[in-house]
């Protein structure tokens, strides 16, 4: 990597209209009552996230991939609704949409549930672009598959889903999961067919596919009650009606430990003090965390991520 | 046999897939917010020329492809095979088939240099160079003073290819052509 490369990758213009847009969710938030928080970014506990790679300092910490367990301690004592702007860092993500350290903007609105979150994303996206009428499309992750001319998600064999893979994508997936069979679909066949005009929400996720979120059974078949936004052609916000019952969350964490284990994973030591939290009481509530780069990429009409942060990770 | 995972993936890299030498020309990551990442990989074919395009769990692995390419100095064709010599002074020969020229037979030139792409020690591709000096053998008369207006016509070259000419290129002159767009680039500096 070139050391001398000093100067920022993006503009200083497109930096401060990137300032002017940080400062208008924070009025947006202020505006309804809803607190700003800082919770660490180092953590003595790393997540469970079978999917994602963390960080860990010499002396065993993890930087967070999301600020998710700290917030929900605080909703847990009684913060009410809250909202937290703050660096992320996964590890291995790095193309045009994905920076290993990024910020997230992530927030929790108390007594709401998933649908009415998604009216909130809806209200600030238009309240930060300005346009009072961006088109809003509701679909369940099946009725996406299904637009897409794919097969049902929740009830098909694996070996269908399997040849619908290799039809699909050319892909030699013979020993791929139910799970890396929805994802790749989800990710390369669906995804690119919604229209990067409309704020597209797809909700009702198959239950393997959210490991923080409530369940619920729909027409006999168990879901999870996750969502995600895409638009302008990018994945940009995930959120949850979350799951408030400590024993299955253990649960999770444990299920997902033996998987980490069955791939060679490191497997972290759970983070008590979330359980704790949750045992104590977490009021029923919806959290979404939403990709502020990609955001500001949309919003400043920018096409790489490096277009709009001061020094990427080749240049950090 | 060496292996590169999806992560190693750059352009150029020469990997086998289904058993055939493919060269990656593009690796996009997608990396969904929750779940598996991806990798959509664009290669080509170094037999046939075919692009395909295939998908891989991120961190698999696939079988390196012993692809090397040469410098030969093309010498003549038995009406078979066409004979190329080495240019590092041994004086070796290789031979390849038509299926290994594929269109270069269009553009051979004796003692002109052309890359020979080996699969396992055998030709499997012959590249021109970029750019190559040839006679035009058949083109409609060129129209005299006619410089400016910017018009073509076909020319067939001593070596077969046809190509785009100005209007005042005339039969028997020796031009200078870009071999990968077809397409004139000077007169000859005689």
């Amino acid at each position: 990597m070139d050391k001398q490369n000093w100067q920022p990758s993006a503009s200083l213009q497109v930096l401060r209209q990137r300032a002017v847009l940080l400062a208008k969710i924070r009025r947006y938030f202020d505006e309804q009552g809803v607190l700003e928080v800082e919770t660490p970014v180092l953590s003595q506990f790393g997540g469970t996230d079978v999917q994602l790679d963390q960080w860990l300092t010499t002396e065993g910490h993890a930087l967070h991939t999301s600020p998710e367990f700290a917030m929900k301690r605080l909703l847990a004592a009684g913060s009410g609704d809250i909202f937290q702007i703050c660096r992320v860092f996964r590890r291995d993500e790095q193309g045009a949409r994905h920076n290993p350290e990024f910020s997230m903007l992530e927030w929790y609105r108390v007594g709401q549930d998933e649908f009415q979150l998604m009216e909130d994303v809806t209200r600030l996206m238009r309240y930060l672009s300005g346009q009072d009428h961006v088109p809003v499309h509701l679909q369940t992750y099946a009725e996406a598959f299904a637009a897409a001319g794919l097969p049902d998600p929740h009830i098909t064999p694996i070996a269908k889903l399997r040849s619908a893979v290799s039809a699909r994508l050319q892909a030699d997936a013979t020993d791929w999961s139910r799970d890396d069979c929805l994802e790749a679909l989800m990710a390369m066949v669906v995804e690119p067919s919604f229209r990067g005009d409309i704020l597209t929400f797809v909700y009702q996720f198959p239950a393997s596919q959210a490991a923080l979120a409530e369940h619920v059974s729909v027409g006999g078949v168990t879901v999870a009650r996750r969502f995600e936004l895409f638009y302008r052609g990018m994945e940009l916000a995930n959120g949850y009606f979350e799951l408030t019952d400590p024993e299955e969350q253990r649960s999770r964490f444990e299920q997902d430990c033996r998987d980490r284990l069955t791939r060679g994973l490191m497997v972290p030591e759970l983070d008590r003090r979330f359980l704790a939290a949750l045992k104590h009481g977490m009021p029923v509530c919806s959290g979404v965390a939403l990709g502020l780069d990609r955001l500001m990429m949309i919003l400043l009409d920018q096409t790489r991520i490096d277009d709009v942060v001061a020094f990427p990770f080749g240049r950090a | 046999m060496a292996t590169y995972s999806t992560n190693e993936f750059r352009s150029g890299l020469k990997v086998l897939l289904d058993g055939e030498p493919c060269a990656v020309v593009e690796n996009e990551f997608v990396k969904p917010g929750k779940g598996q990442a991806f990798n959509r990989v664009k290669l080509k074919n170094l037999k046939t020329g075919r692009t395909w395009e295939r998908t891989f769990k991120s961190g698999e692995s696939i079988e390196a492809a012993d692809v090397l390419d040469i410098d030969m100095e093309y010498l003549y064709t038995d009406g078979e095979f066409w004979h190329f010599m080495k240019t590092d002074g041994s004086f070796e020969q290789i031979s390849a088939d038509a299926t290994a020229m594929g269109e270069t037979v269009d553009w051979l030139k004796e003692q002109e240099v052309f890359q020979v792409t080996l699969f396992n020690g055998a030709p499997i591709s012959v590249t021109a160079p970029n750019h190559i000096e040839l006679e035009v053998s058949e083109t409609d008369p060129g129209l005299k003073g006619d410089t400016a207006t910017g018009g073509s016509k076909p020319a067939k070259l001593v070596s077969g290819a046809v190509v785009k000419v100005p209007l005042f290129i005339n039969e028997g002159e020796v031009i200078r052509v870009d071999t990968r767009s077809k397409e004139y680039l000077s007169r000859a500096k005689s």
